[in-house]
């Protein structure tokens, strides 16, 4: 049985600079882990990775098993179709920082549009479940505005449900509350910590240190492109193994 | 067609079409200095005009820029020797295109002038300055610099405008060019010329209003 | 002087000035329609990593906005049947004023292409969607909106160059004004109306497309 996310050994540079040096890691159906880090430690870079916004140049990424973004033949590394690419990358759903939404479609439309061009469902089914996960992020009666006619908070939760709509084995999130007014935090919280609940497994890479804490099973700290350390919360965030860790715990306001 | 051959004719006929360039340059000069001396008091109008110098503006800047250049140059033709003023073709075409500058002109300024921001006149005002000094020493110099790049565009837009003045039968380059061709039969070489010419001269008009652009920017950080 | 006005032949002959308004408004939207085709294929390959292809759409660019409209008019009607294209007078201008309007919708749509967040592309890539399907559904028609003002008033400025058609004898609103100027001697009667219907018309067309704008803006 294979892992549902494996990463061996990835690396990925921006021209001369070396951002991740060989990141190792696995998760399982219903993991919740969080990557927390300093900015710069390449904990975007590994989530970008893992969905083939950004190309990779050494190691391998796996979903289920099944190799993203590059095959090998006769021992060679070639980049997969772009068509397969795209096929890969709706084994995951993503969430942004910036939110992302289409700013020409409804809420709903947001949603569908991935429902009817990627998944070929016809438009009643789409809307149909467009509208359930609209209901569970609680915006079903915002269905039909724009994403400039809702909050911060309301836009990063249809994002939420736009990406997992697609009905993805793994959620990524891009430190999805970074973006948001504080006060408008929490609604997207809840809205992870109920997904949590529910069993889905989620990659989220966040600055919220007490969020973290309460809802993943473990947690990776990352450190110039490396894994610094990672293991259950409550152990790493009370007795950090390792200086950096420590410093970087001191530095992060736990509130 | 080969080469030799039409720079043979070309040789030839290059009296009719340096004199058609000397047209073309005389016809769009005057008409830029023309129509930008009227043009900037229609935009001084258009801004700090009294009401109804202001509305009269606005009908004949409105009016004009409603109006292709064409028929400007056509009811200029037509209609000023009817009411008695006996004007050339060459007056009647530089008379449409003056107007035609000013209008566009007019809309500069009043923009420039426009996108002043509001503190600046008050500022001046609680320092003492009159409305003519702010003018000068103020709105002016910052307007200018968003007027002078412009107004190489409306330069470049007035010699490509000159072309119509063709057909009031004006021989400029491209009614010279049309009368060589009539002469040699060779369209293609000489339409391909003329278009050539134009390019030259607005190309360089238009690095001019980069370099002015540039030159005048407000130093940024 | 001793000029009075009398609108009698020009009113009598004001249905071929409506017919002729007709058909510039059609030479109008037929050229805007292709030119954004021409336009928005230039914008793409100017913000392309092709350099050969990036300096044949800038090189296409330039030379068409330094270039007098009449002489590409005359240019396609007169020499191009010299190389073997002959096109009849409407197609002959509708073709020169399209790719004469592809040039200056390229440079608009190149700015707007590029002030589309980069992050819409990364959301569609994230849902699966192909590069195509981003351009369409997405980059394109949110592009689109942010240029409608671009495009209205790029419409309005093309509606009046279809005066020039009168030039190759295009029977538009100019063309017939001509005639009716020629026929009558009523000239101050003849261009005073004249451009009455160009004015007209661009301040009716600037209201509509104003609305269509309000309309096809998105909310916020």
């Amino acid at each position: 049985m294979p892992h549902l996310l494996e990463i061996r050994d990835l690396h990925k540079s921006f021209g001369q600079t070396e951002v991740l040096k060989g990141v190792d890691c696995a998760m399982e159906q219903g993991d919740v882990v969080c990557v927390i880090g300093s900015s710069g430690s390449g904990k975007t870079t590994m989530l970008r990775c893992i969905n083939m916004l950004e190309d990779f140049e050494g190691g391998t990424i796996a979903i289920d098993g099944q190799q993203i973004g590059y095959e090998t033949q006769r021992s060679q590394r070639k980049r997969r179709r772009e068509r397969e690419i795209a096929r890969q990358r709706a084994l995951t759903g993503m969430v942004f920082q910036q939110f992302n939404l289409f700013p020409h479609m409804t809420a709903l439309a947001n949603i569908t549009l991935g429902l009817i061009k990627v998944k070929k469902m016809r438009r009643e089914e789409a809307n149909a479940t467009a509208e359930r996960w609209l209901d569970r992020v609680g915006l079903l009666e915002r269905k039909g505005r724009f994403p400039g006619q809702l909050s911060g908070g309301q836009q990063q939760r249809v994002a939420i449900a736009r990406a997992i709509a697609m009905n993805p084995k793994l959620m990524l999130f891009d430190e999805v509350t970074s973006a948001l007014d504080p006060e408008l935090v929490n609604e997207v919280l809840q809205v992870i910590k109920d997904l949590a609940r529910d069993g889905m497994t989620m990659l989220l890479v966040t600055h919220e240190m007490r969020f973290a804490y309460e809802v993943s099973k473990r947690v990776i700290f990352m450190n110039e492109g490396r894994i610094g350390e990672e293991g259950d919360p409550k152990q790493m965030f009370l007795k950090p193994k390792t200086e950096r860790l420590a410093e970087f715990l001191k530095s992060s306001s736990f509130h | 067609m080969d080469l030799a051959q039409f720079f043979d004719i070309l040789w030839s006929v290059r009296w009719p079409i340096l004199s058609g360039i000397g047209v073309t340059a005389l016809v769009s000069a005057l008409a830029i200095i023309a129509g930008s001396f009227v043009g900037v008091f229609v935009g001084l109008a258009l801004t700090y005009g009294v009401l109804p110098l202001r509305w009269l503006a606005r009908v004949y800047t409105d009016f004009i820029r409603g109006t292709p250049v064409l028929v400007l140059v056509l009811a200029s033709f037509y209609i000023l020797g009817t009411i008695g003023l006996q004007l050339s073709a060459f007056q009647a075409g530089v008379l449409a295109l003056a107007v035609f500058c000013s209008s566009h002109v007019g809309e500069i300024v009043r923009g420039a002038l426009q996108a002043i921001p509001r503190g600046q006149t008050e500022a001046a005002k609680a320092i003492g300055l009159t409305f003519s000094q702010t003018f000068s020493y103020v709105l002016m110099p910052q307007a200018g610099r968003q007027i002078a790049p412009a107004w190489v565009n409306t330069a470049a837009e007035i010699v490509k405008a000159s072309t119509l003045l063709s057909i009031i039968g004006v021989a400029e380059l491209l009614l010279a060019t049309q009368e060589v061709i009539a002469r040699t039969f060779m369209s293609l070489p000489f339409y391909f010329h003329a278009g050539f010419l134009y390019f030259c001269i607005n190309f360089s008009i238009e690095r001019l209003g980069k370099y002015v652009e540039k030159k005048l920017a407000i130093p940024q950080s | 002087m001793g000029y009075t006005l009398n609108f009698a032949a020009v009113w009598r002959d004001i249905d071929l000035l409506f017919m002729g308004l007709g058909l510039s408004l059609v030479l109008a939207a037929a050229s805007i329609a292709i030119g954004c085709l021409i336009g928005l294929a230039t914008a793409f390959v100017l913000i392309s990593k092709q350099r050969a292809g990036r300096s044949l759409a800038a090189g296409y660019v330039t030379a068409i906005r330094n270039t007098p409209i009449l002489v590409l008019i005359l240019f396609t009607y007169f020499a191009l049947p010299q190389l073997g294209l002959r096109l009849g007078k409407i197609e002959s201008f509708v073709f020169t004023l399209s790719i004469y309007a592809g040039a200056y919708l390229a440079e608009v749509f190149r700015g707007a292409l590029l002030s589309v967040p980069k992050g819409l592309r990364e959301a569609g890539l994230a849902i699966g969607l192909s590069e195509w399907q981003i351009k369409s559904s997405i980059i394109i028609p949110v592009m689109l909106r942010n240029v409608l003002p671009s495009l209205s008033s790029t419409f309005i400025s093309l509606f009046k160059d279809t005066s020039l058609a009168a030039a190759i004898a295009v029977p538009e609103l100019t063309f017939y004004a001509r005639k009716i100027n020629n026929e009558s001697f009523r000239v101050i009667e003849t261009w005073l109306i004249a451009s009455l219907f160009y004015v007209v018309t661009c301040t009716i067309l600037a209201m509509l497309l104003r609305v269509v704008e309000k309309r096809m803006a998105i909310p916020r």
